[in-house]
């Protein structure tokens, strides 16, 4: 696969690979995505809007530049914006390559750093020496204000240009509380929210905190995903359950949709309302209890987002995806091309009691 | 100068209740919210019982309004550029959570003298068009998702956008404000056709002369008398408001319950 360089969201010769539940193949134009959804399939998205996660600042103790990317956070609690976990780099801008980047300052916890505006303390070092909790300084109102006014976007040295904040919220970004795009929802649209409810396919959404898609150290990104916060609106939850109760398909826009769900459901099965925080790894082990079908970007192998497909389809399957995205030259990355990916396991999975779905 | 709405007296008990309740729990963000009718706004849906998070441009107003009540956040920034889009949105949706209403209340007079067309600067058109039309269009784009997602919700969704009179009349020397003025009204009015079937409103009111520093500026020799208070015309809009959002209770019946363990 090669590259997307260009940072549009919905280019309009953008390719969709489709591998149904038997593991066949086929190549779709990505415009006409909704086609594949069926009268009573439930399509849903992740609303996050995309923070701008990427501080520069200095390292006050040692006097060094550094750049804190935020990259997660425990609840999505409106107060709960005082400590992030941030991965720290040295200095150099998003042109070099992060593994290519300077190493940032040994640091303690108790190091201040000074963010533009914004002030932290190193609270602790977490599992690697350039993952921290950063505490900020403040209120509230005044970190939300500092992070909207200093904050940019994390950005990717495959891209040319440097993306601007609006490059990075989807059409339908609620909440700002991604750190990364939820980039799936890229190849949504208000048209193509128009054109399900003209096809009965019902949509909905869930807001959760997409974290740090890696970091260029293969040691931190052995860490990912980091635990992410999510909320399911209550008219999500009942959207689900009646579904279900109907036949109709689960749709997941995207990784984060699928951890959010089945983490809600792992307790009974059944997805409530409200907020979680997502810790578990998802994979080739791992039972789909919510989740029928996936429209993801196209991953490479060993990330954890290609982990994630592992549980949808077995290695065989996902090998021939993979020889087909390089034979037919498909983007990767934040702004490439996209794959349909529906579960081997589908129908195989215990029906729901309609009263639970109820 | 803050009106309640138990000052009113033109309504039944039974309205002025349910009107105040139609408020409790809506988020509620507010462009222009230190002066006029913008600020008349914020009091008004702050005494219903909204959350209210308003923008302006200028650091102390915003300081002094943001004091008067502990419910309401005040945002600084400026609606007219492309730039502080994003982070007005992120810190209304920081302060609230989501939103449920949106109000378009920043507007640009043009040249002040008021000047005929002829004699308006381009600069000063381009800023009329850039505040009362752009910045609506990029503010209301960039809290779509959450209104929608409030409208799903069953909390329902409003955008009211702030009209005039000189969006239909051809006034002279109100060339810049006019003609911005019925643009905003004609994307009101289209945005309002497209995005019904999400369950958003798009509502685009006038609220008559009101005796605003605006207006002040616009006719430096008006009769104060015989204009509108903008406390006024705040307690019509919100009763607008009310009436296109869905009855509180639904919503109460909504509410999330929290996971096992």
């Amino acid at each position: 696969m090669i590259a997307a360089s260009v940072p549009l969201q919905r280019p309009p010769d953008a390719k969709l690979l489709v591998a149904d539940r038997s593991g066949r193949v086929r190549h779709m134009e990505r415009s006409t995505l909704v086609g594949l959804f069926e009268a009573g399939d439930l399509v849903i998205a992740n609303d996050a809007a995309t923070l701008p996660a990427s501080l520069v600042g200095r390292h006050l103790p040692s006097g060094h530049v550094i750049e804190a990317r935020l990259a997660g956070r425990n609840s999505l609690a409106l107060d709960q914006v005082k400590i992030f976990s941030a991965v720290l780099f040295g200095a150099g801008d998003f042109h070099l390559r992060t593994e290519d980047r300077q190493l940032p300052p040994q640091v303690q916890a108790g190091d201040r750093v000074a963010l533009g505006s914004l002030h932290a303390t190193v609270a602790s070092l977490l599992d690697h020496p350039r993952l921290v909790a950063l505490e900020f300084d403040g209120s509230p109102r005044e970190i939300w204000e500092g992070l909207a006014r200093h904050g940019q976007p994390i950005q990717y040295s495959h891209l040319p240009e440097r993306l601007a904040i609006w490059d990075t919220w989807t059409p339908i970004a609620g909440p700002p509380v991604a750190f990364e795009p939820p980039s799936a929802s890229f190849v949504l649209d208000w048209n193509a929210l128009a054109s399900m409810r003209a096809r009965r396919v019902r949509f909905a959404t869930i807001t959760h905190a997409a974290g740090i898609s890696s970091t260029g150290d293969a040691e931190l990104d052995a860490l990912l995903p980091l635990d992410e916060p999510y909320r399911i609106p209550a008219s999500t939850a009942t959207a689900i359950g009646t579904v279900r109760a109907q036949g109709g398909r689960i749709v997941a826009i995207g990784t984060t949709v699928v951890r959010a769900l089945e983490h809600a459901a792992r307790v009974d099965g059944i997805v409530r309302a409200g907020e979680g925080l997502a810790t578990q790894r998802i994979g080739a082990s791992s039972e789909l209890r919510i989740v029928d079908a996936i429209v993801s970007g196209t991953h490479e192998r060993g990330n954890s987002h290609y982990e994630l497909l592992r549980a949808f389809a077995d290695d065989e399957t996902l090998g021939r995806i993979d020889q087909e995205l390089n034979a037919h030259a498909y983007r990767t990355h934040e702004f490439g091309d996209s794959v349909f990916l529906e579960s081997a396991h589908r129908g195989s999975r215990a029906v729901v009691p309609r009263s639970a779905a109820a | 100068m803050t009106t309640t709405h138990d000052s009113d007296t033109s309504r039944s008990p039974q309205t002025r209740h349910r009107a105040r309740d139609a408020f409790d729990g809506t988020r509620v963000a507010i462009t222009g919210g230190t002066s006029g009718l913008g600020l008349a706004l914020v009091r008004e849906l702050l005494g219903r019982g909204a959350t209210v998070a308003f923008v302006a441009r200028t650091r102390d107003a915003v300081e002094r309004v943001a004091a008067e009540d502990a419910n309401s956040h005040g945002v600084v920034g400026d609606v007219s550029r492309k730039e502080d889009t994003h982070p007005i949105a992120m810190q209304i949706l920081g302060a609230l959570g989501g939103l449920d209403v949106l109000i378009n209340g920043a507007s640009d007079l043009g040249p002040t003298p008021l000047a005929l067309l002829a004699d308006t600067e381009c600069e000063d058109f381009e800023r009329a068009l850039a505040t009362n039309v752009l910045g609506p269009f990029r503010l209301t784009k960039a809290l779509l998702g959450s209104l929608a997602s409030s409208a799903r919700e069953g909390s329902g969704a409003v955008v009211l956008n702030v009209s005039s009179d000189a969006a239909v009349s051809a006034y002279s020397r109100w060339g810049a404000y006019g003609v911005s003025k019925a643009a905003l009204h004609h994307m009101s009015r289209i945005w309002h056709e497209e995005i019904a079937a999400e369950g958003i409103a798009v509502l685009s009111l006038d609220p008559e002369d009101m005796d605003t520093p605006m207006h002040a500026a616009a006719v430096p020799d008006a009769d104060r008398s015989l204009l509108k208070r903008p406390e006024v015309a705040a307690r019509e809009f919100a009763d607008a408001i009310a009436a296109a959002l869905p009855v509180r209770a639904a919503a109460s019946e909504l509410m999330a319950t929290e996971f096992p363990g």
